[in-house]
């Protein structure tokens, strides 16, 4: 990759609770280049919200320590400003969340939340702004976009709402886009438009995406690469046909067949054993080790690095790799 | 033969929108009719306001039908007769709902939580209470030990575990089970649907299994009835449903999920479900069908038998 955006190297990122700090996440490398669909994927507690919220330093500062470095385009985000930060957040790097009704202003009409990113980036406002919001509705398939500018996000339905989430997120044509389970909040056949769209609008705007999502089918479908998180982790990177063929990772292998299938009667679903353990609670060594049925009697001992596993793909895990020699 | 155990005949649920001046009747479900055999799973899959909750919620007696009749192992429910019918027959039918937290007292110990219905019933010595307890989490694979742990020490598959044995603790004949998997990750998912299995082997159990996401639907169910706004469009045998859809809306659910190496993208329905308040005029889905002719939209079509299914489609 030559043109490297984004590059995260050893994020690792902790929360002050009651109980004293409590790492989240840790270990996270990887880099984005222009126009590249990376989509993570994770259990509930794997860490894949935290580490998308860290790029953006959206978590509450008080009670969050993020280490590591996020270079974007080589300046290290987590050692901006304030001011820079706010620079960044919206017009290059623009994010999308699960839940569109908790994130728009219910007291707004979509032309004022539209038109917010607008005037604070690109200094537009009035009529100017809001012949922009409505070609950005036209954007995302509002149909009849100049009326709707009007509505308030409660006329809209769940699709629409996101659309406009979208729209908000696309208004000034941001580098990368992270979209943090767009559609899980959505109905199956409302979930294939709107991911529809976000390829569309990929391709369009050359942006970059990082899609987070729990379902390994809807990654497979959007992105090029994938990383599979664990407990905390990253435990297999690869290009998303790989993974499929072949995963590396025992737990990606059970991620996998876990899936329910489309195409046969199955009776018994495979299943991996136990559940993901508490932050607190994680293993020494490999972290899946407990439940994995592969287990050799050093994996519960043995940090191990992500390691080199050829034709682009990395693995916390030696069950496949015989040369071992961790990712540079 | 085996014996039916439910009976649903042209189920209707309405509701009044609105207050003074605008009042609109909603109907929810519209003349929906299925049979559920002892040790029976039904799929029932829609996305939202399809009607799907509500005709779970017709079913535990939590609401009462509008029009039409449920048969409930042989006793007859009407909307006149729902309090007094209902009564002998609570305890034979449980529910499990879509959220093991929100379902679940915070402040009680999960053995309790799954006693109560039994010091409800009443009839029983504590004693014998807390043996049917260690037996009930045995039965849902729970080390008998948890029982003094409060919810919060427990994930959130384990969570759903102490829900069906509460939902067993009375020896239920019918389970519905409304998203019991939809918030689970894929790795719980599989592991709770393989104990629903076990658990309809062991006990005979019949299930209503309401679910938005086909995949699952599949692999608890051995039929399936889609619902569209309200209405069944398609009813069918679990694998003559997935090897080959007849309702295009069924077609289209199918094509939406997203799987891993699909051979090709198929194309994307468009549009969203209609307002229940402004059903289209001929068919419910004629306003989204690629197919759909100007017959489908001026005439309604019925639900008729195709090919040992049930189809509502004038183009099959």
């Amino acid at each position: 990759m030559t043109d490297k955006l984004l590059d995260v190297r050893d994020l690792a990122v902790s929360f002050r609770t009651d109980r004293g700090w409590i790492p989240a996440v840790d270990s996270v490398n990887f880099t984005l280049g222009e126009g590249d669909a990376l989509g993570i994927v994770g259990e509930s507690g794997s860490g894949k919200s935290v580490t998308a919220l860290s790029l953006l330093r959206l978590h509450a500062e008080r009670n969050t320590r993020i280490e590591g470095q996020v270079l974007w385009r080589g300046r290290d985000v987590l050692k901006l400003s304030r001011g820079q930060l706010q620079q960044l957040r919206g017009s290059e790097i623009a994010m999308v969340f699960q839940d569109p009704i908790h994130t728009l202003n219910p007291v707004l009409n979509i032309a004022d939340q539209i038109g917010e990113s607008l005037r604070i980036h690109q200094g537009m406002t009035g009529a100017a702004a809001r012949r922009r919001a409505i070609e950005l509705l036209d954007t995302v398939r509002i149909p009849d976009a100049a009326r709707r500018v009007n509505d308030y996000p409660h006329q809209l339905s769940g699709g629409q709402r996101q659309r406009v989430m979208i729209a908000i997120a696309i208004a000034c044509q941001p580098k990368l886009l992270i979209a943090d389970e767009p559609t899980t909040a959505l109905d199956v056949t409302v979930q294939a438009q709107i991911m529809e769209l976000l390829r569309q609008l990929r391709a369009d705007l050359g942006m970059s995406v990082i899609l987070i999502s729990h379902d390994l089918g809807l990654v497979s479908e959007f992105a090029d690469r994938v990383m599979v998180m664990y407990a905390g982790q990253p435990i297999e990177m690869a290009p998303v046909d790989a993974l499929f063929d072949l995963p590396l990772h025992p737990y990606s292998d059970g991620l996998i067949s876990a899936i329910p299938d489309l195409d046969s009667d199955l009776d018994r679903l495979p299943t991996i054993a136990g559940s993901i353990p508490e932050p607190t609670r994680r293993p020494a060594g490999c972290r899946f080790a407990p439940r994995c049925p592969h287990q050799k009697a050093d994996c519960r001992n043995t940090v191990l690095p992500m390691l080199e596993a050829g034709g682009g793909r990395a693995v916390r895990c030696t069950l496949h790799v015989t040369d071992k020699r961790a990712v540079a | 033969m085996t014996e039916t155990i439910v009976s649903v005949r042209n189920l209707t649920r309405t509701f009044v929108q609105g207050g003074a001046g605008g009042k609109q009747l909603l109907k929810a479900v519209e003349d929906v009719s299925f049979d559920i055999r002892r040790g029976e799973t039904l799929g029932l899959v829609g996305e939202s306001g399809s009607g799907k909750s509500t005709i779970g919620k017709v079913l535990v007696g939590a609401l009462p039908p509008s029009e039409g009749t449920v048969d409930l192992f042989g006793t007859r429910i009407t909307p006149q007769s729902r309090d007094r019918a209902w009564k002998p027959l609570r305890h034979r039918v449980q529910f499990v709902f879509q959220d093991p937290h929100a379902a679940l007292n915070p402040r009680m110990r999960v053995g309790q939580s799954i006693a109560e219905p039994l010091e409800v019933k009443g009839g029983m010595s504590r004693a014998d209470r807390h043996a049917r307890v260690e037996e009930l989490m045995e039965l849902v694979g729970l080390p008998p030990n948890f029982l003094d742990r409060f919810p919060h020490e427990f994930s959130g598959g384990q969570r759903q575990r102490i829900v069906i044995a509460r939902a067993l603790a009375l020896n239920p004949d019918f389970v519905i089970c409304d998203e019991a998997v939809a918030s689970l990750d894929v790795s719980m998912q599989a592991q709770i649907i393989n104990l629903l299995k076990d658990l309809q082997d062991r006990m005979g159990l019949s299930y209503l299994f309401i679910a938005h996401d086909l995949a699952v639907v599949r692999a608890a169910s051995h039929r399936i009835a889609v619902l569209y706004a309200g209405q069944v469009v398609e009813l069918a045998q679990r694998s003559d449903l997935y090897q080959r859809p007849l309702h295009p809306y069924t077609r289209a659910l199918l094509d939406a999920v997203p799987r891993a190496r699909k051979r090709q993208r198929p194309p994307v329905l468009g549009g969203e479900v209609p307002s229940l308040l402004n059903k289209p005029r001929g068919c419910n889905f004629s306003t989204r069908c690629p197919l759909a002719t100007e017959h489908c939209r001026q005439v309604e079509p019925a639900l008729r038998e195709v090919e040992g299914r049930q189809v509502a489609c004038h183009l099959v």
